[in-house]
């Protein structure tokens, strides 16, 4: 845990307590229907032109139901849009590649997996998609999706700090207003300045490049027909060795052992057959194109996080500087940090807008710190073989961002339900990879998805509420609005689909064929694959611990649904909620009044936080990443 | 009824509720409250497990489960105990409800007919020592009443026709003169009945908070199940066999067993409370709203002040002996029988020894009060040489009116006295003789000791105290200033009151008024919380959602405090129980990993003895914290006024930092108790 590090964290946290709060009044302007920006000379018209366009009359507002029922109708027409766009993609322009269509089961992931801003990708980018479902069917939801995730979340803000209210704003006029004036602008920008730092956006098609230096590959013999060219061998096991007496060998009480062949019943030797390898020399290589910059800019301000390429943010044209790698980061938290301060700016309580900013940041960097820890540790089997000891773990990681960048972005990545990643979490250690998986379990409420992250937040912090508010002896009320049952049954039943669908489906699968099949590794680190993929849907994250082949139609359908129920099943009590809230009087705060901001209210939600939310899964987290750590530690080491 | 509260653990209401704690386990009631109804079933399944587990493992199953049984009984236990003391209560009412012969009056003839024959609107006639049969109103005579049976109080009060002091309960006795009374309620649904099934709990319905709760507790209890259901599966593919017995173990430590054991408890035991303060709550639902009261109207007269204005100076006129004046005063006010008179002749004799004089001087006339002249006083006849005298007292305007008339002046001084008195509160009463203005008696309202302090106490509560008064603004600010409220309102009608209380709930406030008189009831039907005073009338009694028998109204403040104290222990016990979680999660998680992977034996940080005997040891914590906490559960969490904040920071550390750490210490201390008696 180098200085450096400690200073590029310090340098994090401040410059992302500076863009908080214009970031905060920013929004205010955005998410109120007559607002004024600096865009509105030229974006009102085009606002005014989109309302006629859709029907949308803007100063309608809608209740709860009603909003509600909008979001979810703007999201299936998104899905099928997309699902028909990567089912015909082959009919479509803008392929250079040729690409053809995608699967029923892979269209059907993807859709969903843009639709929900979770951005799970079964795909490999640069060999699936055309520049159009690039940027059509994909970049469009990275923008709606983002601009959905914002309106849920201001509709609940203003439900809390409305008083006696019956709506809760124009979905329609949240969307538009959102993806206009928040979203294109900074994209626009951010995507010139990554372009800047070398990233690339054409339309060329991809180049192939002579390498300076050959290598050999190891691949498959295959006869004249094609067919893969097979051999008969003996199979070897591990054996005791044994002395002329027939007693086994012990060196230290341990017993030597040897490789022998297996014997059947009859003492033959078993035989297999195997596939017979060649040296293959690689001296070219084919290099992504595209129109990178624009899809890398609302990927990360948006939280989607879908790689334009497979390799994500560890690709050096997505990612190529450290500075690109900074901004990607701060961009993952710009919005979520600012809409805690839009929330202190619409109640009137700028303190409270802090206090659950603070408590996001304490949880941001206990994680932050913990991950990195880990990681700096490094693996306890090299420093049990004596090798790789100063290094760290640096499997998995790009050199050129290392260890302290690689757990700050797979911190930030997964507190956030961005996905992108600049390194392997799969090849983390086991505490340093139970962190991104912690971090989502925890509903990706440390900053949060766009929106998502509040509004997940805001259920814990009714929750806190709740339960120490009635410590205080006072019915639990929220900046002065009552928490009863209703709200208590809408905000538990959001945590509960949450705990369905991480825990059922990993359990599924954990005894599935489909589930077991996918898995690259056995053990503790194969379960921690398959949790890791269904929390990550189900979370809308969308970043992999990328040992699992998802890509078969099992894994692609039951990821979808934990897609859609990790997104709109949560979505609906919390609207529930804020159209209960909106309807509530405010009770004017006096001294025995609870008291939502400072130091104990952010001791007490992160309490909840951790208590109430987190707690479920430490069971399943022991048989994974818990007991693979105590494995790894044992001597000899044990490894997945 | 006592005032003294029974201690805890009185064996009379133990035994029954042992008893109890078993009839409690009929599935049907049990299903009312989802955490114990899951511990239940888990506790049925393990008793099955007992015979189709491994023969190695049926001594640990067997003690699994007799635990888990303990820890459904000890939540019934809990819940028994609370009802036990309203009970023995109700048995003691129920000793009052005689049946009683009434006499009934039909058309103008008395007629004997069984009490519970009586119907609403019959007229029956009591008379000394008469048991009152029904619940009604005095519509003739006076008498005064035996209320013990209700209120514990034994000194007898006074009911009359008329006026905000007419209703009468059944089972109360009459102990001299006679009075008529409109029953008011059919048998059955009287004030006494009501009073037996509140106690009893037999119509007790949970409370909003309660029920938010409960969803809590349910929606959590149903997550704990999906986890421990679900490692099954997880058992599966990393090969670790998890026995169900361990599963259940897991399952019902995770759950809240210590809250949803005591929630009912809780809510029963702060009823219990309400009543040992002789405040009949017609409602749990009133109890907890208590708790929340924001604004409080109180009635000036009576609760406030003493009730009646009380002389304390006299401000003579200029060229006149003070002597005089208080001689004067006195004499008019010799056969004034209000409080104001007696008042005056209680100071003349302690500011200049002037004895009350037997009044019944042969000829001394005495002149009543009328609205009309609105004067009274006292004349005399010339006798014995001296001449006749007319004095008179009254309103400033009243007195300068009849000086006038009889060619005297009103002194500019005393015109300068009568306001000086207006203004600082208080009430001007003049004195004059024939045309001569003798001075001024000064008539104040006097505010009760200790009401101040009182006032503070609520203020820290939270509480915004609003004085209510028919006085003139100037008087009300004077005592309002004096008795330290925070607002007040002067000349207030019933229409008034009602709206005042309207526009405190539109901005959100929760409000408690006292009350007594029927022009009370709409204001306090409509308060959040309406204590009728118990000596008031059958309106203002129904309308109200409690009675205080002992007819205090600063009582409020003690009910508040109890609804705040109800909300406390739950929001506490909840806190801690889902804290115990932690340390559960210590015990058993590397306890049921241990087998498959004993590299996670670090995990195990209270180096509990075994698997077994750290499961045992997590349930038997989480069956005794039950029994362990029953005494502050009924007796309720303490509530001071430190404002929200450090009462928040106070409960937060002893209940959250508390219980995480507490289960550590127990589970360890159980653990090494099981190992050395060699239990597992």
């Amino acid at each position: 845990m180098q200085t450096s590090g400690w200073l590029q964290l310090t340098l994090f946290v401040v410059a992302l307590a500076a863009i908080t709060k214009p970031m905060g009044l920013y929004l205010m302007q955005v998410l109120d229907a007559n607002g004024k920006t600096w865009f509105d000379p030229i974006l009102r018209p085009l606002e005014r032109f989109t309302y006629r366009l859709m029907g949308v009359k803007m100063d309608k507002e809608h209740d709860g139901k009603q909003y509600t029922l909008a979001m979810l109708l703007f999201s299936l027409v998104g899905c099928v849009f997309t699902y028909a766009i990567l089912r015909l993609q082959h009919l479509l322009p803008l392929n250079p590649q040729g690409l053809g269509p995608l699967s029923e089961h892979l269209a059907f992931n993807t859709a969903v997996s843009f639709a929900t801003n979770t951005n799970w990708q079964s795909y490999v980018g640069e060999t699936t998609m055309s520049y159009l479902s690039q940027m059509v069917a994909l970049a469009f939801h990275n923008f709606a999706s983002a601009a959905a995730g914002i309106a849920i979340a201001a509709a609940l803000v203003r439900g809390i700090s409305r008083q006696s209210g019956k709506t809760l704003g124009n979905f329609w006029v949240d969307l538009v207003r959102t993806t206009y004036y928040l979203l294109l602008p900074i994209c626009v920008v951010f995507a010139v300045v990554l372009v800047s730092q070398g990233m690339i956006q054409n339309f060329k098609a991809y180049t192939t490049a002579k390498l300076t230096e050959t290598y050999s590959i190891q691949v498959q013999k295959t006869d004249d027909k094609g067919q893969p060219v097979t051999t008969n061998v003996v199979v070897m096991v591990q054996s005791p060795k044994l002395d002329g007496k027939g007693q086994p060998v012990m060196t230290n009480g341990v017993a030597v052992m040897m490789e022998a062949p297996q014997l059947d019943a009859k003492g033959q030797p078993v035989m297999t057959n195997i596939a017979v390898m060649v040296d293959q020399t690689v001296d070219t290589q084919t290099i992504v194109q595209g129109p990178m910059a624009s899809q890398v800019a609302i990927k990360m301000l948006g939280t989607n996080g879908g790689g334009y390429a497979n390799a994500n943010a560890a690709h050096p044209f997505e990612n190529p500087t450290p500075l690109s790698n900074f901004l990607q980061m701060l961009s993952i938290f710009a919005i979520g940090s600012g809409l805690t301060y839009y929330l202190g700016r619409m109640v009137k309580n700028q303190n409270h807008g802090w206090a659950v900013w603070s408590a996001m940041m304490v949880l941001f960097l206990a994680g932050t710190l913990v991950c990195w820890w880990a990681e700096a540790k490094g693996n306890p089997i090299h420093q049990q073989l004596g090798v790789a000891v100063a290094d760290g773990n640096m499997e998995g990681k790009e050199v050129r961002f290392g260890i302290f960048n690689s757990a700050l972005f797979a911190t930030v990545t997964t507190d956030a339900s961005c996905g992108a990643v600049n390194s392997m979490h799969d090849s983390f250690t086991p505490i340093g990879g139970l962190v991104p998986l912690f971090n989502i379990q925890l509903g990706e409420i440390v900053i949060g998805g766009v929106g998502a992250g509040l509004y997940g937040m805001l259920v814990f912090v009714v929750l806190a509420v709740f339960i120490a508010g009635l410590m205080v002896g006072r019915t639990p009320e929220y900046l002065g609005k009552k928490i009863q049952a209703y709200e208590v049954k809408m905000a538990m039943l959001s945590l509960l689909v949450l705990c369905l669908s991480i825990l059922g489906f990993s359990a599924w699968a954990a005894v599935s064929d489909w589930g077991t099949a996918g898995l690259n590794n056995q053990g503790p680190h194969g379960l921690g694959e398959m949790l890791y993929a269904f929390t990550s849907a189900t979370g809308n994250n969308g970043s992999a611990f990328a040992g699992l082949t998802a890509n078969t139609p099992w894994y692609n359908t039951t990821l979808g649904f934990a897609m859609l129920i990790g997104r709109f099943l949560m979505i609906v009590p919390i609207m529930a909620l804020a159209g209960s809230l909106v309807q509530k009087k405010i009770s004017p705060p006096s001294i025995g009044t609870f008291p939502v901001s400072g130091g104990t209210f952010v001791v007490l939600l992160i309490g909840t936080v951790l208590l109430v939310g987190a707690l479920n899964f430490l069971p399943v987290l022991a048989l994974g990443p818990i007991v693979e750590h105590f494995l790894n530690l044992q001597v000899p080491g044990k490894l997945f | 009824m006592t005032q003294k509260s029974p201690s805890l653990f009185d064996w009379n209401i133990v035994g029954p509720a042992i008893g109890d704690s078993f009839t409690k386990l009929n599935p049907r009631l049990m299903i009312k409250n989802p955490v114990m109804f899951v511990t239940m079933v888990g506790a049925a399944l393990t008793t099955v497990g007992i015979f189709t587990g491994a023969a190695s493992e049926r001594g640990f199953i067997l003690q699994l489960a007799i635990w888990l049984w303990f820890t459904v009984l000890f939540a019934n236990f809990a819940e028994a105990v609370a009802e036990g003391r309203g009970k023995a209560q109700a048995n003691a009412l129920r000793k009052a409800r005689k049946d009683t012969m009434a006499r009934r009056l039909k058309n103008g003839r008395e007629e004997k007919v069984p009490a519970n024959e009586l119907q609403k609107g019959d007229t029956v006639v009591c008379e000394a020592n008469d048991v009152i049969p029904a619940d009604g109103d005095v519509i003739e005579g006076i008498a005064s009443v035996d209320e013990a049976a209700i209120t514990g109080e034994s000194a007898p009060v006074i009911r009359e026709s008329g006026g905000d002091r007419s209703a009468v309960t059944g089972g109360t006795r009459v102990l001299s003169d006679r009075i008529v009374i409109r029953v008011t309620m059919d048998k059955g649904h009287g004030f006494l009945d009501r009073m037996i099934s509140l106690v009893e709990g037999a119509t007790r319905q949970k409370t909003p908070n309660e029920i938010a709760l409960t969803i809590l507790l349910a929606a959590l209890t149903l997550i704990f199940l999906l986890v421990c259901i679900t490692l099954k599966p997880f058992g599966i593919y990393s090969a670790a066999v998890f026995s169900v017995p361990a599963l259940i173990a897991l399952l019902v430590c995770l759950i809240p067993t210590t809250i949803g054991g005591l929630l009912s408890a809780i809510g029963i035991a702060g009823m219990d409370r309400v009543l040992q303060r002789n405040v009949l709550a017609m409602s749990g639902r009133a109890v907890e709203a208590a708790g929340d009261v924001d604004v409080l109207l109180l009635d000036k007269t009576g609760t406030i002040t003493l009730g009646n204005r009380m002389a304390t100076a006299f401000l003579p006129a200029p060229n006149v002996k003070p002597e005089r004046l208080a001689d004067a005063a006195q004499l008019a006010s010799l056969a004034d029988e209000t409080p104001e008179g007696r008042s005056i002749v209680v100071l003349a004799k302690e500011k200049f020894q002037l004895r009350a004089r037997e009044v019944a001087q042969p000829n001394a006339k005495f002149v009543p009060f009328t609205a009309q002249t609105r004067m009274s006083g006292v004349d005399f006849p010339a006798r014995d040489g001296q001449p006749a005298r007319a004095i008179r007292k009254g309103a400033a305007e009243a007195i300068r009116l009849y000086v006038d008339q009889l060619g005297g002046q009103f002194p500019q001084a005393m015109t300068q006295g009568v306001d000086e008195i207006s203004r600082s509160g208080g009430t001007p009463l003049v004195v004059a003789e024939g045309r001569e203005v003798l001075g001024v008696v000064h008539l104040k309202d006097v505010v009760k000791g200790g009401i101040k302090e009182r006032f503070a106490h609520l203020r820290k509560m939270g509480i915004r105290t609003v004085m209510i008064t028919g006085d003139n603004p100037l008087t009300a600010a004077a005592i309002a200033a004096e008795a330290g409220v925070d607002d007040f309102m002067a000349q207030a009608t019933p229409e008034q009151k009602l709206q005042r209380i309207r526009e405190e709930q539109a901005a959100g406030h929760l409000v408690a008024m006292t009350g007594d008189g029927t022009n009370d009831a709409p204001a306090l039907a409509q308060a959040d919380v309406g204590v009728a005073m118990n000596t008031g009338t059958q309106a203002a009694r129904e309308a109200g959602n409690m009675v205080d028998l002992d007819s205090n109204p600063t009582k409020l403040i003690d009910i508040v405090e109890i609804g705040k104290q109800m909300l406390i222990t739950r929001g506490s016990l909840t806190t801690f129980s889902i804290a115990n979680d932690v340390a559960k999660y210590f015990a058993i998680i590397p306890a049921m990993l241990m087998a498959t992977f004993p590299a996670i034996a670090p995990l195990n940080i209270m180096s509990l003895h075994s698997p077994m005997s750290a499961i045992l040891s997590a349930v038997i914590f989480n069956a005794l914290i039950i029994i362990a906490l029953i005494p502050l559960a009924l007796r309720g969490v303490k509530y001071t006024p430190i404002g929200a904040l450090a009462t928040l920071q106070r409960n937060l550390l002893v209940y959250g930092l508390g219980g995480v750490i507490i289960p550590f210490i127990g589970i360890k201390v159980i653990d090494v108790i099981i190992t050395a008696l060699n239990l597992v």
